[in-house]
This record gives structure tokens, C-alpha cells and sequence, in this order.
């Protein structure tokens, strides 16, 4: 168990190395690091004390430990735009996208297992076929499409609710949505088809051909295992949920960490882009050591397998 | 006396295993300190059973893995380590025949483009030549053009088998290796290819390394057999010789309990303990675990391969070892 | 009973081709998404940059202008038909260079194995982990735009999973069978896994293009919408869309036009792509 756990933490602190590495790749290849971290406004005495700060006069391997030390102090340089220090803005916009992405996380968990769920059960049926192409409809329709629907339809046409800005809880409604359907039907068609895998299952067949209930078979036998592959793809879910904000918070002009990302990226903020993505990697990281856990109190055998991989 | 084809000498193999990423590692001798060699113009057979390490035997030959100790020489000149360009067109003068024809082809291809393949890789003849010479060849192994134009799928086992033999021969090669040639098809097709193949060694003065289970085919194929067990030739010979007066006991139980016609039915010796598994290796004479007749020694000394007579050489204290030494048998 | 039912497929598997209508629909539509793109400049009623003052914000069904025009009075039409080929362009481009990236790697971590295998698949778990959506707009930050970055980038999308698949199938074919038989007959390594390897493979890799295909799509019209992607005066389709989103209340027909032909194309090649995977590779997902 506990070797299980080490070597999944190493992978994580791997992963994280690697997003840092890309970062200082990408970095070292667009320019020189000083001025874009700094901007080209910045004083040269400013720029010079960073260059020393930061060691660029050192060899480019001493530079790559260096900006891993810096990184680990929280060192993360300063918005070119108003100067304040990047993880800081960064810090801020985070309420307003966990507000986005809680509900609509619990919209997909609420929303897509159960038909996903109920669906297996009932395959062929008229809910079967509604949720499958509901599901096709969330791969297909991007979420920006979707977004402007939902506004063209509740914002323009009825007139109900606000097309975007974030004075209200009304204003989140359709961000919430927006961000809750595509995930619900994704969950929606893997859940069904795990748990079909596992109905086929000859153990299943065992459990109600000697007598068990098939409620209880359903309980106690189908749903748990149905639960271990459906964790994965929450954690992914998890991990993603400020890439899949970035275009909704964006459509309703809804002041989070995607929107930042999306300014940065077009004012060539460096160091907010630098700081968001290392973000990203730390939850990406952090969720899929939640499910390396959870898949450890599922499914008990996963350790041993998971040690030999 | 001609010089040997192929001479190898003292070449051992070992294989490190694990149980598990974290299991401890246990080392398998596969081959273990094997020597022969092949004149030109001979066959001989290797027999033993699965895990002797034949079909080890036959790939460091042919060079497609290197021996961990000893050497392969082949007309005189050493092996080129494998994937080198002297390597690979070292290939052109050796060839493998393998258990599984289909598996051995690539399904996606006629087979007759598979056939001019060695020609195309070793850039010999030009394109009009190519093409004749895989008429030639489809011809040679009792096939037509016909076949040449269909998939290895639409063929059946024998006709597969044929075609990899055409495709080995295609570069005119010197020695040929054949890992179980026959032992995946039917016994009624497996005397047309072991004919074919006795056929084509006579008329082309082919060399051959023979490696089978199967005595009968051995027999009729080989001028010298060798019989392997756990990594060690036990006992080697003229064909017809060691199979009609095997000394070693193991050469005998397997003698025994191959029928044969024109032999006399003596008592079938039946081996008892368990097959040969190189990964747990008996002490001593690796065979005697298994053997009627072990002494004490046995278990404590391993024997060594020594002359009979001029044509036999057998590994076995009972046939070679001091009279002494055999008053605990029968 | 049970005759009748067994015969009824088998007749129906005798007769080519042996295609569902919605596959038939959904190869019809891509053709036509083909030819658009192919024959844009020709097809155009209009420039796609040409302003019609005169006809600024006019409805679809103007039979000057059947898709209506935009805030400049620039055709709707001309201005989707070669958006469609933009984004086709990209997407073809970035689908095909992150087949042949992830197959090439998956051949060297076959082939290498040992420290050249650890690396391709520390970086395909890396590649799969991180939401490529971030990546990509980091780069973006970085290196600021231009056509060529932009279907570079996206050709680093869904690598991993042809590594993955060429990996496994040519370790598979390595370890016995056809291409052991070829590398001992004296092949070079290029011609084992290319005239060997390669065509065994096709059908899987090819079914896996399917699957990566929309989703390059469904990105790069999600960065052209967010201004970050293609940029005007180039037009895609998710530029379009990003566009008329401004006129969402007084002209949504903008919008709405690149909208549908997103969601059809994407829908059209996940159809083919899970008919291509039933029909050639049953075992993949």
C-alpha cells in the first residue's frame, strides 16, 4: 500500500518537473526571459537586478535548477500589465471559477451517472436512446456553440435570465449549465458503458442465476465495480476544470481564472500564463493522486498491479 | 577432411528472469556450454524436448542473438554482432525456416512479392531476374505462379510452409536453420515438406541445422544427430547409428517411445519425475533426476561429453565412467 | 424462424458496399465539406473580405446573399466556404502530423526500448495528464501566432495515442512472427517497420485518426473563438463564430451558419470513425 503510494507521488512530482521543464523550454525559446517576464517597459536597472536574481548570466543548466528554485519559493515574476505579482491576481480570480465549476461538477455527477446509470439498466429503452444522443449532442456541439445557444435562446429571445456579467446568482445560471452538460453527457455514456461491460460480467450472471435479488446484485456487485473506471474519469473531470472554463467564463464575461488566461495569453502576460498553467498541473496532479487513493479503497487488488506496472 | 561450415564452440546462453518487477531475479541457463560444428554439405539434427535449448541453440547460430560466452564461426569468419549492415547481409548466406508459417508471413502481402523479398533487401539481379527467379523458386518447392499471386491466408499450412522455404532460399544461401519445420502442420502434410526439403538439401548441397521433437524426422533428414537436455548435448552421432543403438539412457527413453518400423518393440522405457525446466537445474548430471539407472555420483558430478568411438560421444558416468563407479546401477 | 433470421444479414453483408445510411450521410457530407474546401475560391460567390455597404446585416434568403451578410455586408457564404477550408486544412494537417509524430515515436520506443521507451512514455502520460487546451495556449502566449504555428500545435494533439498503439502492436510484431522473420532474412529497421509493420497496423491507426480528427476540430474552432486561434483577416470557422457572437441579438444567422457546420462535420466524422472501428478494429476502447 504504502509503496503503491510512493510511487504515485513520484509520478505526480514527475509530472509537475515535466510542466515546469515545458515551462522553462517555451520560455527560453520565445525570447529573452527578462523582458518578456518583465516587459520591455521595464527599467534596465529593473530588467539587470532580474537577470541576477534570476542568474541568467549563469550556464543554461544552472539557470534550469534555478528557475526550479524559484518556482518552489513561489517566485513566479509579475504581471506586465499592472505590475503586481502574478500569483497573486491569479489567487483572486479562483473564488469566482470554483463558483462556475462546483455546481457544474455536481450537475454532471448529479446528472450523468444516474441516466448513465439507468440507461445500462434499461438499454434499448426510449430514456436509453434519449440519454445516448444527449450524450453524442455534449461530444459534438462545442461549448461555445452551446454557450451562445443558451444566451440566443434565455438571454435574447425569453428574456429570463442575464447573457453575461456576474453581479447575481442569475448570472451563473447559464454558465452552470453550459459547463454542467457536456460533462454530464460524457459521464452519462461512460458510466453506461462500464456498467454494460460489467452487467455482461460472468460473476454478475453468477450472482442472480443462484437466487441473489437483482436489486442487490445491481448493489452490491455491479455498482461498485461500475464505480472504479467512472473514478478515473472524474478525476480527469477534476483536473480539467479550469480548461473547461476557460471558453465558458470567457462567452459570459465571468471574471475567473479562465478569463485571466484568455487575457494573458492575447496581452502576452507571461508570467499569469506561466503561473495559471503551473496551477493547472498542481489540481491535474493533486486529483489524480485523489483517484490513485480512491482506486486503492475501491479495488484492493489495484495496488499489487499497480506496483508491478 | 573438409573444413567445417559452421563451427561453434563453447556457447552458453543465459536468460535473467524476474517473478514480478521486484521479485528476485533468477538466472535460467539456457545453453550451456555447447559445442559443434557443421561440413558442408552435412544436416545435423538437434533433438531434445521443449526447454532444452534448441531453438536458443539454432537463433545464436544465425547470429540473431549473440552467446553470452564462446563463439560462432561461420565459413571461417566470426559473426557480425546482430542489426549490423555486415550482419544483415550476412543474412544472404544464412537462412531460418520457422515452426509457424503463417506467422512468419506477413498477411497483408502476396507472396510472391514476399519471396523476392531477400532479393530486393540484398539488392542481387535486376528486376526482370527477380521475377524469374521467384518463378524459379515457386517452382522448386512444387508451387505455381498461381499461388505466388495470393495472400499467405488463402494458402494452406504446407503451402504456407512452402513459401517460406522458397523465401529462404531465394538468396541462394549456404546453411539453413529449420526450428520445427514441420511440427505445426499435419503429419500428412509433414512428409511432403520433409521430403521437399531432403529433396532440395541433396540437390542444392545445402548445410542444415535441423531442430525437431520428432526423432523420425530427424532421422531421415540428418547425417549427425545431437540430443540435447537441459543446455548440454548429452549424446552425438551418425543418425542411423545412435538411433539404432542409443547409449545414453536419455537418447534411449526417447528411442523408446518413438515408434519406429523395421525396429524391434523392446520394453518402452517411460520417463518418470518431472520435465526439464531450466530455470531449476538438477546437480550433477542434469538428467538424473529422471533416470533409472542414476547413481550417487550422478547427483554430484556432471558429466562430460566424451568419445565412445570415433563416431559417438556420449555424456553419461554409466557409459563413459570408471566400471567402478557403475556397480549402483540395475 | 432462426433461418430466416440468419439469412437475412448474411444477405445484407453479400451486397458493397455494405454501408448504414447515417455512415452514408455522414461520407456524403465530408465530400461535400472536401469539395468546398478544394473548390472555395471557385464555389465563392463573393470575396470573403468584399464589403457590400449597401447590404450590411441582410437576412438569410436574399438571393444576392443566401446566408445573409454581416456587420460590413460582407457574404456570409463566401465568408463560411472559406472558413471550411481553413479549418479543414488544420485539422487535416494537424491530424496527419500527429499520426505520423506518434507513430514515429511509437516505432523508436519499439525498436529501442530500455531508456528511448521510458522517455516517449513518460511524455505520453504527461501529454495525456495535462489538458491540452492549456498547453496550447501557453505556446501561444509564448510564441505568438501565425498559420503554420497553429497546425504545428495542434499536431501535437492526440500523439500519445498513436504512440501507445504503434508501440504496443510493433513490440507485438517484434517479438514474433512476420517482422522477426523479415529482420532475419537481412531487413533495415526502416523497412521492417515501414513495409511491414506499418501496413499491418493502417487499419487501427486510421480508426484512431477518426477519433482524434473531430476533436482537433472541436480545438482549434474553440482558440479561433476565443481571438486566439486563426486571426482575421483569415477567417475559420470558429473565428466566425467569435464574431458573430457580437451580433448575437440583431444578426445571429452569423453565428449560426459556422455553428451548424461545426457541430455536423464533428458529428459526421465521430459516425465514420465509430463505424471504422466495429468495422476494422473491434478491440480498440
Amino acid at each position: 500500500m504504502l509503496r503503491f503510494f510512493a510511487i504515485r507521488l513520484c509520478r505526480a512530482l514527475l509530472t509537475i518537473a515535466l510542466v515546469v521543464t515545458f515551462a522553462f523550454i517555451v520560455l527560453r525559446l520565445s525570447g529573452d526571459p527578462a523582458l518578456m517576464i518583465m516587459g520591455p517597459e521595464a527599467p534596465p536597472e529593473v530588467i539587470e537586478a532580474f537577470r541576477k536574481a534570476w542568474g541568467l548570466d549563469h550556464p543554461i543548466w544552472v539557470q534550469y535548477l534555478d528557475y526550479f528554485k524559484a518556482i518552489g519559493q513561489g517566485e513566479l515574476g509579475r504581471s506586465m500589465r499592472d505590475g503586481r505579482p502574478a500569483i497573486q491576481l491569479v489567487l483572486e480570480r479562483i473564488p469566482a471559477t470554483l463558483a462556475l465549476t462546483i455546481p457544474a461538477f455536481l450537475v454532471k455527477v448529479l446528472l450523468g451517472i444516474p441516466a448513465g446509470i439507468y440507461a445500462a439498466l434499461h438499454r434499448g429503452s426510449a430514456i436509453d436512446r434519449a440519454v445516448m444522443i444527449t450524450a453524442v449532442a455534449g461530444f459534438t456541439v462545442p461549448s461555445f456553440v452551446l454557450a451562445l445557444l443558451l444566451v440566443l435562446i434565455f438571454a435574447v429571445q425569453l428574456g429570463w435570465l442575464p447573457s453575461g456579467g456576474q453581479e447575481s446568482w442569475r448570472h451563473a445560471i447559464l454558465p452552470i449549465v453550459t459547463l454542467g452538460f457536456g460533462g454530464a453527457a460524457v459521464l452519462a455514456r461512460f458510466t453506461r458503458s462500464a456498467m454494460l461491460e460489467i452487467l455482461g460480467q460472468p460473476y454478475i450472471r453468477t450472482a442472480s442465476a443462484k437466487g441473489v435479488p437483482w436489486r442487490r446484485v445491481i448493489t452490491d456487485h455491479a455498482l461498485p465495480n461500475a464505480a472504479i473506471p467512472t473514478v478515473t474519469i472524474l478525476g480527469f473531470m477534476v483536473g480539467s476544470l479550469i480548461a473547461g472554463a476557460v471558453v465558458v467564463e470567457s462567452v459570459f464575461s465571468w471574471p475567473g481564472v479562465g478569463r485571466l488566461l484568455v487575457v494573458a495569453v492575447a496581452n502576452r502576460d507571461l508570467a499569469v500564463v506561466q503561473c495559471i498553467l503551473l496551477l493547472v498541473a498542481m489540481t491535474m496532479v493533486t486529483s489524480n493522486l485523489i483517484v490513485d487513493f480512491l482506486y486503492g479503497l475501491l479495488d484492493p487488488r489495484l495496488r499489487s498491479k499497480g506496483a508491478a506496472a | 577432411m573438409t573444413t567445417p561450415l559452421l563451427e561453434v564452440s563453447e556457447i552458453s546462453r543465459t536468460y535473467r528472469m524476474r517473478a514480478g518487477l521486484f521479485g528476485r531475479p533468477t538466472s535460467v541457463h539456457a545453453v550451456d556450454g555447447l559445442s559443434f560444428s557443421i561440413p558442408k554439405g552435412e544436416t545435423l539434427g538437434i533433438v531434445g524436448e521443449s526447454g532444452s535449448g534448441k531453438s536458443t541453440t539454432g537463433r545464436m547460430v544465425l547470429g540473431l542473438e549473440p552467446p553470452d560466452h564462446g563463439s560462432v564461426r561461420f565459413d571461417g569468419a566470426p559473426i557480425a554482432a546482430p542489426g549490423t549492415a555486415t550482419w544483415r547481409a550476412q543474412r544472404a548466406r544464412m537462412q531460418m525456416i520457422f515452426q509457424d508459417p503463417l506467422g512468419a508471413l506477413d498477411r497483408r502481402l502476396p507472396v510472391a512479392e514476399q519471396i523476392r523479398e531477400p532479393l530486393d533487401i540484398h539488392n542481387i539481379g535486376s528486376k526482370a531476374e527477380r521475377d524469374a527467379r521467384v518463378h524459379e523458386l515457386l517452382h522448386a518447392v512444387d508451387l505455381n505462379d498461381g499461388h505466388g499471386r495470393r495472400y499467405p491466408g488463402a494458402l494452406s499450412g504446407g503451402q504456407r510452409q512452402r513459401i517460406v522455404l522458397a523465401r529462404a532460399l531465394a538468396t541462394k544461401p549456404d546453411f539453413l536453420v529449420c526450428d520445427e519445420p514441420v511440427s505445426a502442420l499435419d503429419v500428412s502434410i509433414q512428409a511432403q515438406v520433409v521430403n521437399l526439403l531432403v529433396d532440395l538439401q541433396a540437390r542444392l548441397g545445402l548445410t542444415m541445422l535441423f531442430i525437431s521433437h520428432d526423432l523420425r524426422v530427424v532421422r531421415q533428414i540428418s547425417s549427425k544427430v545431437a540430443v540435447m537436455y537441459l543446455g548440454r548435448i548429452v549424446e552425438y552421432g551418425d543418425a542411423d547409428d545412435l538411433f539404432a543403438r542409443p547409449q545414453h539412457p536419455y537418447t534411449q527413453a526417447l528411442v523408446s517411445a518413438s515408434p519406429a518400423p523395421g525396429r524391434r518393440s523392446t520394453g518402452r522405457i517411460v520417463l518418470s519425475g518431472d520435465p526439464p525446466n531450466p530455470a531449476a537445474r538438477p546437480s550433477g548430471c542434469a538428467f538424473h533426476p529422471r533416470c533409472r539407472l542414476a547413481t550417487a555420483r550422478c547427483k554430484a558430478e556432471v558429466p562430460v561429453l566424451t568419445a565412445l568411438d570415433p563416431q559417438r560421444q556420449v555424456a553419461c558416468h554409466l557409459v563413459t565412467g570408471a566400471p567402478a563407479q557403475t556397480q549402483d546401477a540395475a | 424462424m432462426t433461418d430466416v433470421a440468419m439469412k437475412v444479414p448474411a444477405a445484407r453483408r453479400l451486397r458493397w458496399p455494405n454501408i448504414p445510411v447515417s455512415v452514408g450521410i455522414a461520407i456524403g457530407w465530408i465530400a461535400a465539406m472536401l469539395v468546398v474546401a478544394i473548390f472555395a475560391d471557385q464555389i465563392a460567390p463573393y470575396g470573403f473580405t468584399k464589403f457590400d455597404l449597401r447590404n450590411r446585416l441582410s437576412l438569410p434568403g436574399n438571393p444576392a446573399h443566401w446566408l445573409g451578410t454581416d456587420e460590413l455586408g460582407r457574404d456570409v457564404l463566401s465568408r463560411l466556404i472559406v472558413s471550411i477550408r481553413i479549418s479543414l486544412l488544420i485539422a487535416f494537417g494537424a491530424t496527419a502530423i500527429s499520426a505520423i509524430v506518434g507513430t514515429t515515436l511509437g516505432f523508436l520506443a519499439a525498436h529501442f526500448r530500455g531508456l528511448v521507451e521510458q522517455a516517449v512514455l513518460m511524455l505520453a502520460d504527461f501529454q495525456a495528464s495535462m489538458p491540452f487546451l492549456i498547453l496550447a495556449l501557453a505556446v501561444l502566449a509564448f510564441f505568438g501566432n501565425s498559420l503554420p504555428l497553429l497546425i504545428g500545435l495542434m499536431g501535437l494533439f492526440g500523439w500519445e495515442r498513436y504512440a501507445r498503439i504503434a508501440r504496443g502492436l510493433a513490440i507485438s510484431a517484434n517479438a514474433q512472427g512476420y517482422a522477426a522473420a523479415v529482420r532475419q532474412l537481412g531487413a533495415t529497421p526502416q523497412r521492417v517497420y515501414l513495409k511491414h509493420i506499418l501496413p499491418n497496423i493502417a487499419s487501427t491507426l486510421i480508426v484512431s485518426m477518426t477519433l482524434v480528427f473531430p476533436e482537433v476540430i472541436l480545438l482549434e474552432s474553440g482558440l479561433s473563438f476565443l481571438g486566439l486561434g486563426v486571426q482575421p483577416p483569415m477567417t475559420s470557422l470558429g473565428n466566425m463564430v467569435g464574431y458573430g457572437r457580437e451580433y448575437l441579438t440583431r444578426a445571429p444567422w452569423i453565428m449560426l451558419a459556422p455553428a451548424v457546420t461545426i457541430v455536423v462535420t464533428t458529428l459526421a466524422v465521430s459516425v465514420i470513425g465509430d463505424w471504422l472501428r466495429d468495422k476494422l478494429d473491434p478491440t480498440l476502447q
